[in-house]
């Protein structure tokens, strides 16, 4: 029967890509100076799961790579060989190289062959280097000596069908007292015996004790077993394989031939790839069938010489591949986003609101026939009964889609490791709240803002071990990536222990760049806003690391495009703070609706501090400069948003009175005036660039309950765009 | 017929083995690693245990020496699945009391050949 | 590449279609009047035909641009084709209409409404028909019509819907940097 494997393909490649993380998390986290077993073993069996997993399923350059590795592997699990750094790395250069070959297939691309034969060189010298037990190239002897037996055995077996005469084995079998308690059974192998032959049994009961005296669960009888027919010696051979060693067992050719005992176990049934040449030049003769070994066995072996890679001479693949650990970062997020895992609990509680969804709405059915007015009060239950069972069914759909931050963290230790290696500065990761879950759109959009940050961090904001120990500080530097929920929100903190941001530095970079003038006197916490104009840079010198520098608007930019916003705070000599704060999803909004004339918008809560009822008189005309409005310690600008907008001013706000939304965005603070504030609601997030375009000031629309659209403010495009 | 519990932590191989041997006409139940394998041993009587050897929380060799260990499983034929094929732990398997072990990559034509072997 | 015009105008299917059939390829195509001319659009580009209802004024957008509807769900803006090649404006009445089109490629489609002041009917038109369009004072512009064909003795000016809808850029840079 043949059973069509690739049903279960899409597993067994999400399974290598989460192995793969395992290993790459083991890996990093290996210390060489105190080796923990458990660690080392997780990262062996992620390998051996993978080769065994790949094998199965026919993928053989990919069992043949993690072959090497988890040979590696085994020899470190097993104190045999010492873990370097050196070994290290390249385990962790294969496993990218892995995960590159395992998405290839994935993707029905080719396999960049050059990159693997380059790894696997390196596996291999890792392996020839300082290997302590069996040196590869005895594997490789043995492999030559599984492929060359089979001639002896062939040229048997070949006579034992010349001789034309009855021809059977003679079989003396005893087993030992235990044989049973292994699950094994004579009477199988003897009906398996039968199917090969006519067989023949005698049973030697001779050392059976009186029925008092015996333990039923031993087995004290033997036998003297026959069986004719032209039959080769290794079937008779692998019905016995299993219990060799609990019992005795003579085969004894009945017409006169050489015996041949079970044939000393051949281990290495699978023969190293380094010289591809020896074993092509070897894959020629085992066409035969017979081998002097197990016959699953057999055919593992023949179905690794098949499966050598095309010859030596592969052509290099064209330069597309990138090798750079930028490509592999975004591939690994390709990943993430094209299923989820979700818990069944999950599931089951989207199943049960979804059962009380119909439960009351087909109560409001019946309500609904034949409706009187003495029926309002059910009718009123009955709806306030659906929008909290819809309110909570969008919760648990919500909850759906949530996946913990992990999945975005995880890439992190990785790429400080590489990088902090790169520059030659020690530095620690720390991640914290992980499990800290946030939609999926928001996951798969946060990665790229959050390495820049990070790359800056390493770059511009960790010191050098030497200018650390300086300063007093240890020398391995601290990057803390903190994530956590509060109010609505989630949180994201890059906070590090490096020297922190100048003031007067920043300051002199924007004046030099023409970007403010040197007038200017700015706080802080507006020094530090600086970084994030188009332009800026103060890196000393650009490296490829974090780039130009031209990256912290975009960051900006990329966050505020979710819904969220970026500060910095930081304290020159000990480190620099960075906080991110986005909304739990992309689809929903919790919003303030507001009057301006007779058109309604929808302020994002996210961004509103608080909401004052204001008069004409409570604002301040600034020459030059607009309005302002005084709220406690600092003036606000006010923006207008009848002027803005173009609408016309409601009798309301012609009489002077109005409210001012204070709101937060780029950093700064302003006051949205409005007529009026009209309700707060959760609206659902409609895209208007998707049939229209983009409009200064409004980030999206939402349909309200009557099916007009209403605009969503964008607050810090409305900074930006009453600057103008 | 039969009744066959198959543990194995990788979910593409479960699935492969069931299938197989769900097509074959088997009973078929899944565990993920040697600890869940147990508990459902216990709740239920298996007439065979298809093991890998390589799991988490507990491997394959200590599963089959815990199941020995039980009354009912001491005869019960129980194989492991294993990409190792050195001796030495075809040997560890029989010493915990492995019936016999299949080595992997193996095809499903194998795994059905051998399990009738064993359950005839 | 003659569609049925009785066939649904379902986007998965005849996308490709739909988006190939340039004025090479004879076809149907639905007619609608703007003042004293007719004019003709693909009817593979036509979504659904709908009368005129209020729409949600954007603000800082060319007066052309009425606003936005909510179709279902998505949010489609209206544009005023009157007004967009300056005929002279009419009042909105029952009979205004509005003919929603998908516009743009395999790549990207959008869906939009323009005011018409009436639908007329579909038309059959052979390519050999077709006659390209002398440039003889047309209120809309020669750049949006493919070609002229007469039908009945009506000259219908057949439109390209894609360069007809493209958005003017707004006075600040359209794909700005917010």
């Amino acid at each position: 029967m043949s059973i069509d494997m690739s049903q279960f393909h899409q597993v067994f490649f999400e399974e290598c890509f989460e192995g793969l993380e395992a290993m790459e998390a083991g890996l990093l986290n290996l210390n060489i100076d105190d080796i923990d077993p458990e660690v080392i073993n997780t990262i062996f069996r992620g390998a051996h799961s993978i080769k065994g997993g790949s094998g199965t399923f026919g993928f053989n350059n990919v069992a043949d790579f993690t072959h090497i590795m988890e040979t590696l592997l085994d020899e470190m699990r097993d104190g045999r060989r010492q873990v370097t750094q050196i070994a290290i790395n390249i385990l962790l250069g294969s496993v990218d190289c892995l995960r590159e070959m395992i998405s290839s297939i994935q993707n029905k691309e080719e396999v960049d062959e050059s990159r693997v034969a380059q790894h696997t060189a390196d596996l291999d010298n890792e392996l020839n280097g300082v290997a302590e037990s069996t040196p590869p190239p005895s594997h490789k002897v043995s492999a030559e000596t599984i492929i060359t037996e089979p001639s002896e055995v062939i040229s048997d077996s070949s006579e034992t069908s010349d001789t034309n005469e009855e021809s059977g084995w003679k079989i003396a079998f005893c087993p030992y007292l235990d044989l049973l308690k292994t699950g094994n059974d004579p009477v199988r192998m003897f009906r398996e015996l039968s199917e090969l032959g006519e067989l023949t049994s005698l049973a030697n009961i001779q050392d059976v004790p009186s029925l008092f005296e015996m333990d039923p669960e031993e087995c004290n009888i033997s036998w003297d077993l026959k069986v004719m027919g032209d039959i080769p010696l290794d079937e008779i051979e692998e019905i016995f394989n299993w219990v060799e060693g609990d019992c005795e067992l003579d085969i004894q050719p009945i017409a006169p031939k050489p015996v041949k005992k079970i044939a000393p176990p051949v281990s290495q049934a699978e023969p190293e790839l380094d010289t591809e040449e020896t074993i092509a030049t070897q894959a020629k003769e085992p066409q035969q069938p017979t081998q002097p070994e197990i016959i699953v066995e057999q055919a593992e072996v023949s179905k690794d010489i098949e499966a050598i890679p095309k010859p030596p001479t592969t052509a290099p693949k064209e330069p597309n591949k990138k090798v750079q650990l930028d490509s592999d970062q975004s591939k690994l997020i390709v990943q993430v986003a094209s299923s989820i895992r979700v818990d069944t609990s999950k599931i089951d509680a989207l199943i049960n609101m979804v059962g009380e969804v119909v439960i009351t709405q087909s109560m409001l059915g019946l309500v609904g026939e034949n409706f009187t007015m003495d029926k309002v009060d059910q009718l009123k239950k009955g709806l306030a009964q659906l929008e909290r069972h819809t309110r909570d069914l969008q919760q648990s759909v919500m909850n759906v889609r949530m996946l913990p931050i992990s999945f975005v963290f995880s890439r992190f230790p990785r790429l400080v490791h590489d990088i902090s290696s790169k520059l030659g500065k020690k530095i620690e990761l720390k991640l914290v709240g992980e499990n800290t879950e946030i939609d999926k759109s928001v996951v798969e959009l946060i990665n790229d803002p959050l390495v820049h940050l990070i790359r800056n961090s390493l770059d511009h904001g960790i010191e050098m071990p030497a200018n650390r120990i300086a300063a007093g500080k240890p020398e391995t530097g601290t990057i803390e990536l903190k994530a956590y929920h509060r109010g609505g929100h989630i949180v994201i903190e890059i906070i590090d222990d490096g020297h922190g941001m100048d003031k007067n530095k920043l300051i002199a970079k924007a004046v030099e760049k023409g970007l403010i003038d040197d007038s200017s006197v700015l706080t802080d916490k507006q020094a530090y806003e600086l970084i994030f104009l188009p332009g800026f840079s103060t890196a000393e010198k650009l490296t490829d690391i974090s780039g130009r520098g031209v990256g912290m608007d975009v960051v900006r930019r990329n966050i505020e495009a979710l819904g969220g916003n970026i500060e910095i705070s930081s304290e020159l000599g000990h480190g620099t703070t960075i906080a991110i704060h986005l909304p739990l999803t992309l689809a929903i909004l919790d919003g303030q609706s507001v009057a301006v004339g007779d058109e309604t918008y929808i302020v994002p809560l996210v961004s509103i501090i608080e909401s004052i009822n204001i008069t004409e008189k409570m604002l301040n005309k600034v020459a030059g400069k607009g309005e302002t409005f005084r709220l406690r310690n600092q003036y606000i600008p006010i923006i207008r948003m009848h002027k803005i907008f173009n609408v016309q001013p409601s009798s309301k706000s012609k009489m002077g009175e109005g409210v001012i939304v204070v709101a937060e965005g780029q950093g700064v603070l302003c006051g949205l005036f409005v007529d009026d504030l009209l309700g707060q609601q959760q609206v659902v997030i409609k895209s208007l660039e998707a049939n229209y375009r983009r409009v200064d000031g409004v980030s999206g629309a939402t349909i309200l309950g009557d099916g007009s659209v209403a605009l969503i403010l964008d607050v810090p495009g409305l900074v930006r765009f009453s600057n103008r | 017929m039969a009744s066959i519990l198959a543990v194995d932590d990788s979910a593409s191989m479960r699935k492969m083995v069931t299938f197989t041997l769900k097509s074959a006409g088997y009973d078929v139940e899944e565990a993920v690693d040697g600890v869940d394998a147990l508990e459902k041993a216990q709740s239920k009587q298996f007439d065979c245990i298809i093991t890998d050897v390589n799991m988490p929380n507990k491997d394959g060799i200590t599963l089959i020496k815990d199941l020995r260990a039980i009354a009912n499983y001491k005869f019960t034929p129980m194989l492991t699945l294993t990409t190792e094929s050195g001796m030495e732990k075809k040997m560890e398997g029989k010493a915990a009391g492995a019936t016999g072990w299949i080595v992997k990559p193996f095809d499903p034509d194998q795994l059905l050949k051998t399990l009738k072997k064993v359950l005839g | 590449m003659n569609k049925n015009v009785t066939q649904e105008v379902e986007k998965k299917d005849n996308d490709h279609d739909r988006f190939s059939n340039k004025i090479d390829n004879a076809g149907q195509y639905l007619s609608f009047t703007l003042g004293k001319e007719e004019y003709g659009v693909d009817i593979l580009r036509v979504q659904e035909i709908r009368s005129w209802e209020p729409v949600s004024r954007i603000p800082n957008v060319p007066p052309y641009e009425k606003g936005v509807v909510n179709l279902r769900g998505s949010i489609v803006p209206i544009i005023d084709l009157r007004e967009r090649f300056k005929l002279k404006s009419a009042d909105y009445t029952l009979l205004t209409v509005v003919v929603v089109l998908q516009i743009g490629d395999i790549k990207k489609t959008r869906t939009m409404g323009v005011v018409v002041d009436s639908v007329s009917d579909v038309i059959t038109v052979d390519k050999a028909q077709i006659q390209s369009a002398p440039d003889f004072g047309t209120k809309i512009s020669n750049e949006f019509i493919n070609g002229l064909v007469s039908v009945n003795e009506r000259m219908v000016m057949l439109l390209d819907v894609d360069k007809l809808l493209k958005l003017e850029e707004l006075d600040q840079t359209e794909n700005s940097v917010f």
